[in-house]
């Protein structure tokens, strides 16, 4: 599988989606439209893991593809959906830092991305899986970044969210894989554990606001 | 029947069931843990004479039995401290529940993460540790315990999620030698195959294998969660967190380190350990004289001892190796030891500040002199493991890389100078007025439900440094080395 083949072409073109909504995520300023975004790189993974339950003909894979679709593209933006919705903050906004400087970050990390995997992995992968490597480590630096550059809960859960869509970016591109449903969805688990975290702590209203510099009060003697 | 590494996982968690389907009321929840964690004990000492190998996803040798001694015994004597400090914590109905069940659940977790083989079920065994352990310490609720959760589960989150990047790249590394499958993940196979599998992308799983377990071992500078944890989770869990979960990651980096280590092209691990436990062996010296809390002091020795064992497996061999092993037991029966009576000490004098802590030798003297003899051992004074397992890593740390014994030895000087102070301050003097939180030991016996675990931990630890069985001797020489 190369370069021109639909299958490698298919699978580099997802896998580019899903970096490319990364991106979409990180110059957004409203919550609403991160969600947004999110729910439509979970959908694109989900292609792109059914795409390579096709072409690597590991049926498990469909299993991820349908987890994935029903978790990130549906269920995970729907529940913060609603979370906004009751704590009325359709709109709000948060720019810290500029977006100018974190997309200028975000370009610098995918390059390291390439920098780091391409010549690592000169040896023995496949063409497919380089590629596929690089684009999920992208991912997964752009989803820290994401949570650091954001002050809000939700948009730092998504951050995380994101960066764990890398991870099973990664883990469908290489073929054979054992295990894959499994970890990916022990994977999901964690990260669902941690969207109900913030729903159940938000709607008791233990703080008032998502803004989570308000945990910086609670300090011991740190 | 279900193999003997299998039940050790999974009557913890039939048991947190159990927990969570009783109703909490009374101390029946309280006993009812004892006993599961009785029972585990008792198949960790049954797994001692379990013929070692790989058997499917698990394996038993001579790297992980020890631990999972002594992971059951600490289990069980947390189990039994637990019962009586449990009132005191004043939890309704739900998070009595939660809080019971989601300890067992850590147990059979941490159990799964030392028995397993495959590097993917050790994952998702050490993240499922991970989700007990938030729940166990956000379990008060209260706008502290809630903020040290929340850092746990974003830290850890990240740290567990970039463990698996490295695990998926371990089977990238793997896959042109070993094909698809399950033994793709197998800790023995990889091993076996290393030496030709590609040196660079091993080097690159081992970097995110190292910081993503990393994390959890609490090494610098990944480590800013413990504190938090350890200070505003319920008493028993500190135990356990310092304990348990810290060995456990560390075992599972040690796995790693030995996988890329067995390739000589890839990159040298050992400076890597070398550099993080040196770096939280000295923050966390210098950390420890500005805590006034007791807990939260506590939380960086372990710190500071988990970055000791990692500089012993970053100097390798098996002297230095046979070194960590050991610290990483003293430290773990002594630690539980100090956190018993450490919690002893704040349920009967109503606060965890140091300053509010004196005396206790004088006022409770068998919780007192244990608590000095716990920290005296921390310190690295005799008749203790830690300070075996100290000496002869100082010893080949001066053999091999004299440049290291001086940070090492001033990191060492300067925590214990620190401990030594902190031993004063609780232990000696004029005792302060007590003033007993509601319930706190109320069983009959008192405050007997922490002093003899402390004294048993204490005892255990002396005979680990300077009794040891013969037995028990060469099966930790054998997991040396097995690095």
């Amino acid at each position: 599988m190369s370069f021109g083949t639909p299958a490698y072409d298919i699978s580099h073109l997802l896998g580019g989606g899903v970096l490319l909504l990364s991106f979409v995520m990180l110059y957004q300023r409203r919550i609403g439209a991160v969600i947004n975004a999110f729910a439509v790189q979970g959908a694109l993974l989900a292609a792109a893991a059914a795409w390579q339950g096709w072409v690597q003909d590991a049926p498990g894979l469909y299993i991820t593809a349908a987890i994935a679709f029903g978790a990130k593209a549906v269920a995970i933006p729907l529940a913060f959906r609603l979370l906004l919705g009751r704590l009325g903050q359709h709109k709000a906004v948060e720019t810290s830092p500029g977006l100018g400087v974190t997309l200028a970050a975000a370009i610098g990390l995918v390059g390291l991305a390439v920098l780091v995997v391409l010549p690592v992995t000169a040896g023995g992968a496949t063409p497919l899986a380089r590629v596929d490597l690089t684009i999920a480590l992208s991912v997964v630096l752009l989803g820290m970044l994401a949570m650091i550059a954001r002050r809000n809960a939700i948009s730092q859960v998504i951050g995380l969210l994101s960066l764990e869509n890398g991870l099973i970016l990664a883990a469908i591109g290489v073929v054979g894989m054992p295990l894959v449903v499994e970890l990916s969805t022990a994977a999901l688990v964690l990260m669902l554990a941690v969207v109900a975290a913030v729903v159940v702590f938000q709607i008791r209203d233990r703080m008032d606001t998502l803004d989570t510099s308000i945990l910086d009060r609670q300090r011991g003697d740190a | 029947m279900m193999p003997l590494p299998w039940i050790l996982v999974f009557l913890p968690w039939a048991g947190a069931l159990l927990l969570a389907a009783l109703p909490p009321r009374g101390r029946l929840p309280a006993f009812v843990n004892i006993g599961i964690s009785a029972g585990s004990l008792l198949v960790a000492l049954a797994l001692l004479g379990h013929e070692h190998g790989v058997q499917g996803w698990t394996r038993i040798d001579a790297l992980n039995l020890p631990f999972i001694a002594v992971a059951a015994l600490i289990g069980l004597t947390t189990a039994i401290f637990s019962a009586a400090t449990v009132e005191a914590e004043t939890f309704d109905g739900l998070r009595a529940r939660a809080y019971h069940a989601a300890f067992q659940v850590f147990m059979g977790a941490q159990a799964l993460a030392l028995v397993s083989d495959n590097m993917g079920v050790m994952w998702v065994a050490i993240e499922i540790a991970t989700l007990a352990s938030v729940l166990m310490v956000g379990v008060h609720g209260t706008p502290a315990a809630v903020e040290a959760a929340w850092k746990f589960f974003i830290l850890c989150g990240v740290g567990i999620a970039l463990a698996l990047f490295g695990t998926i790249l371990l089977y990238l590394a793997a896959q042109p030698v070993v094909g698809s499958g399950d033994p793709g993940l197998s800790w023995a196979a990889l091993r076996a195959v290393a030496e030709q599998c590609d040196p660079g992308v091993l080097s690159l799983a081992f970097v995110f294998l190292l910081v993503g377990y990393g994390t959890k071992a609490g090494l610098v500078p990944l480590h800013s969660w413990l504190p938090d944890a350890e200070a505003e989770g319920p008493l028993p869990i500190c135990a356990v967190l310092s304990g348990l979960l810290l060995n456990a990651a560390l075992l599972a980096i040690l796995r790693a380190q030995s996988i890329i280590g067995a390739n000589p092209a890839a990159l040298a691990p050992g400076p890597f350990l070398i550099g993080f436990g040196l770096a939280s062996l000295l923050l966390a010296a210098f950390a420890l004289w500005r805590r006034r809390d007791a807990r939260r002091l506590f939380a960086w020795s372990s710190i500071e001892h988990i970055g000791l064992a990692t500089i012993a497996f970053g100097i390798g061999g098996a002297v230095a190796s046979l070194a960590g092993i050991i610290h990483l037991l003293g430290h773990a029966l002594v630690k539980s030891a100090v956190f018993f009576a450490v919690g002893a000490a704040t349920q009967i004098k109503g606060s965890r500040q140091i300053a509010d802590i004196g005396g206790l030798a004088s006022s409770h003297p068998a919780l007192g002199w244990g608590l000095a003899l716990g920290i005296a051992g921390l310190a690295g004074m005799p008749p203790f493991a830690l300070f075996v397992s100290e000496l002869s890593l100082v010893a080949e740390g001066a053999a091999r890389f004299p440049w290291l014994v001086l940070p090492m030895a001033l990191g060492l000087l300067v925590a214990a100078a620190a401990l030594i102070r902190a031993l004063h301050a609780l232990c000696l003097g004029a005792p302060t007025p007590d003033q007993p939180v509601r319930g706190a030991f109320a069983l009959p016996g008192g405050t007997l439900w922490a002093t003899a675990p402390v004294w048993l931990h204490l005892a255990l630890a002396a005979a680990l440094g300077f009794a040891a069985p013969p037995a028990f001797t060469a099966l930790l020489r054998a997991g040396a080395e097995l690095l």
